[in-house]
């Protein structure tokens, strides 16, 4: 109990803070709050596997969330009948192509040994590929998009419930992390952090231009949810008498009887999208207890330990047997597995897909954020970077109002500086990360709570 | 007479353009590898310094005009830029002291100080927006084309127009001038080769007596002045936008790799290579062909080999594709 006083008081610290802005902001807020941070706790889960328990670094974050969305949106919407019928074959046939030439590839690199012709005939191939992919899938790719450009244009998914897409996305994003680890895994580390920055931009380039899949930015919205809409809970007698029963006291203060109904239908209102978020926020619980308690296990296993062993001396983990290569890569997949678990997530969450809100500083740098600041290396920690940092993130507007119209009380109301520091409030938040991660890095530089490995 | 016209159009949309993001990018490229060379991480927050430069710079002009100063045809921005270097050389050294200084004595290893210059980047990138705002500023003013492209056409007859607008050559003249510079410095000056010295072997220039803390300033003010000018050319030509010059990062990053990083030369043509890539890679050929090639054999489609989307992911194709099979960079840099 002593040992872990600091996890408890800063959790507790936390969790007051949130509670805080329920009670002063409104509840509302504070769930959308918890359940954003629930998920940036996942991603850091991810990221701090990568980086705190094997040194990994890995700034395509963005890339598997952005992944791990597309994941819901296959499985979660309904087929388009019309698309498949009109391009469906063209496509087929571009994905035969390209197992073929991934085949070819492959049986080439088996054959022959490694030489010059084998390099540029792989080369010719890859390009040779492309180009016919291009020129075959060009007519099918046209008929999709044409399918009712305005509701739909793409292939749509398998229409399964989106959950499961939690896991697809798992899939998906290990996948390309399997790719990129085979490609990328051999570099020093800020060469990996370069190139993992610019291949997650691939993936969001080809996400946001392939409009056959993902409709592009054209946004796909209104996915299946998991939970219960509104509208329909504001019509069910069990949740209007739940309510009842919840405020009664509040109730019986009003008297008049057409008022009171007045009162309880707004209570219902605001009751619904708390109860729908309070949905989500169990679902999300759940996976950030499932993967903390893996995680956990995974740290203290001779696993775990083979892992901080590599961190800390690659040469003589390897000298001791260690497959090195290997186990970077399986680190690599599976934090990037989780990373895109989140990303199925947050669009879950959300109900739509926007490709063209993926951006490096949201998806990547403020992760990275999290994680140094709470503590790389602790699974704890890394949770709690999660939320401190998403809680400020989203506070630094209300924070950063507070002290200008604190500092600048002085001033006129009309004052140029004045009005123009207020009209750039949203962009204090940065100025509130970059500073946080400065200090913490300088002064703390483990994080909030530090990596601790206890000898069991 | 088609033929001159198909190379005219090669020359419009390929050749100048390519050329001017090129000498942008290559600026932003040195840059990277100086800081990488001498400082040794990699600077996330290239593109939010250049954005810092470029912000003074735009500052300075709006007063020049407001004062009724200008350079007649050319952009009042060029008076400008010398007060932007200053202020970005002023701001580039408190940073290094107030951040930089500690890891660099304490021998951080460089993913430290990559993570360090992120946190530079959010406060860059916050400062930035909080004096400026995140929209679009123009500041261009002066004379925009040196030539039309409708009176191309009509002096020489030709059916494709050239249109060579003033930002691109000076953009090319400006970038000419002050790669040359450097490179004199570097290589012919004693505080250019000692940079040099310092930037292969760290422990034998010290020993040789060279000043560690020079040398880092002198690294810091080269680098303001070419974030600041490439930033400032950037803005002029196209417009400046913050978000913009953070994206900009990812092409210079490649550029500066593909170069060889560490190796200011490669870092130069890095940026050509990056940029004429993308523009070769991305650009419609059609009319093109529809020139050199006889009536009956003129092609259909765009013949476009890749949408023009997917310019950025061209660059870190390359780039991956150079850290494959040459990760040294095509000129020899610094060895992963």
């Amino acid at each position: 109990m002593r040992k872990n006083l600091n996890v408890i008081a800063a959790y507790s610290i936390m969790m007051a803070l949130i509670i805080l802005v329920g009670i002063f902001q409104s509840w509302n807020i504070a769930l959308s709050i918890f359940n954003l941070c629930l998920i940036s706790a996942v991603m850091t889960m991810g990221a701090n596997i990568q980086w705190g328990y094997a040194g990994l670094i890995n700034f395509g974050i963005m890339g598997y969330t952005a992944l791990g969305g597309l994941a819901a949106v296959l499985i979660s919407v309904d087929p388009v009948q019309e698309a498949w019928s009109a391009g469906g074959f063209d496509i087929m046939m571009s994905l035969w192509l390209i197992i073929a030439m991934v085949l070819i590839i492959r049986f080439i690199l088996k054959r022959f040994n490694k030489s010059k012709i084998r390099t540029y005939s792989i080369a010719v191939i890859i390009i040779s590929g492309i180009l016919l992919i291009r020129f075959s899938a060009e007519p099918g790719i046209e008929a999709i998009e044409a399918v009712n450009p305005a509701k739909t244009g793409f292939l749509g998914g398998f229409g399964l419930p989106i959950i499961f897409s939690w896991i697809v996305g798992a899939f998906f994003a290990g996948g390309l992390a399997f790719i990129v680890g085979k490609v990328a895994l051999g570099l020093r580390a800020d060469y990996l952090a370069i190139a993992t920055l610019l291949i997650s931009e691939i993936v969001i380039a080809i996400i946001k231009h392939e409009d056959w899949l993902t409709r592009g930015v054209k946004n796909v919205i209104g996915l299946k949810r998991p939970a219960p809409y509104e509208v329909d809970l504001q019509s069910t007698d069990w949740f209007i008498n739940l309510i009842e029963k919840f405020n009664s006291g509040k109730l019986e203060l009003i008297s008049n009887l057409s008022d009171r109904q007045l009162e309880l239908n707004q209570l219902v209102i605001e009751g619904s999208s708390i109860f729908v978020k309070l949905c989500y926020s169990g679902l999300f619980l759940t996976v950030v207890i499932i993967l903390l308690i893996l995680t956990q296990k995974a740290l203290y296993s001779p696993w775990g330990r083979m892992m901080r062993a590599i961190r800390d001396n690659e040469e003589a983990a390897n000298a001791m047997g260690k497959n090195v290569v290997k186990q970077h890569l399986l680190i690599f997949i599976l934090g990037s597995a989780i990373v895109g678990i989140a990303g199925a997530m947050l669009v879950t969450q959300d109900g739509l897909f926007t490709p063209g809100s993926y951006r490096p500083m949201r998806y990547t740098f403020l992760i990275w954020v999290m994680v140094i600041v709470g503590g790389s290396g602790n699974n704890f920690g890394a949770i709690l970077g999660g939320f401190a940092v998403w809680f400020l993130w989203i506070e630094a507007a209300p924070i950063a109002l507070f002290l200008i119209n604190f500092f600048t009380a002085g001033m006129s109301e009309t004052h140029a500086l004045k009005l123009h520091l207020i009209e750039s409030v949203p962009y204090f938040r940065f100025l509130m990360m970059g500073l946080g991660l400065l200090l913490i890095m300088r002064y703390r530089p483990k994080g909030i709570l530090p990596e601790k490995i206890e000898i069991k | 007479m088609d033929f001159f016209n198909a190379l005219i159009l090669l020359l419009n949309y390929i050749f100048i353009p390519a050329l001017t993001y090129g000498s942008q990018l290559a600026l932003g490229a040195i840059f990277v590898t100086l800081i990488y060379g001498i400082l040794r991480f990699a600077n996330f927050a290239t593109g939010d310094m250049m954005s810092f430069g470029t912000m003074v710079t735009i500052l300075f002009t709006w007063y020049f005009q407001s004062l009724g100063i200008s350079l007649g045809v050319l952009p009042t921005a060029l008076l400008a830029i010398p007060f932007g270097i200053f202020f970005m050389i002023l701001y580039m050294l408190s940073i290094d002291k107030f951040v930089f200084k500690y890891y660099r004595i304490n021998k951080s290893p460089p993913v430290q100080l990559a993570m360090v210059s992120i946190g530079v980047m959010f406060v860059t990138q916050a400062v930035v927006r909080i004096i400026i705002g995140p929209s679009d500023q123009r500041f261009f003013d002066g004379e925009k084309f040196i030539i039309k492209a409708r009176e191309f056409k009509e002096t020489t007859g030709f059916n494709e127009g050239l249109a060579l607008k003033s930002t691109q050559v000076i953009t090319v003249l400006v970038t000419i001038i002050l790669v040359s510079l450097l490179f004199w410095f570097l290589n012919k000056t004693k505080t250019g080769k000692s940079m040099k010295a310092y930037s292969d072997n760290e422990d034998l220039a010290l020993l040789s007596g060279i000043d560690p803390k020079k040398i880092v300033m002198i690294t810091w003010i080269i680098a303001g002045i070419l974030a600041t000018i490439g930033g400032a050319l950037y803005g002029l030509d196209k417009s400046f936008k913050p978000f913009t010059y953070f994206n900009n990062m990812l092409p210079i990053f490649a550029a500066a790799i593909v170069g060889g990083i560490g190796n200011p030369f490669g870092a130069f043509l890095g940026g050509y290579v990056i940029a004429f890539s993308e523009i070769f890679l991305t650009y419609a050929y059609k009319k093109f062909f529809m020139y050199i090639l006889p009536e009956s054999m003129e092609p259909e489609s765009l013949l476009q080999l890749l949408s023009t989307d997917y310019k950025f992911a061209v660059s870190f194709s390359i780039l991956v594709i150079v850290l494959l099979y040459r990760p040294s960079g095509i000129f020899k840099g610094k060895v992963l």
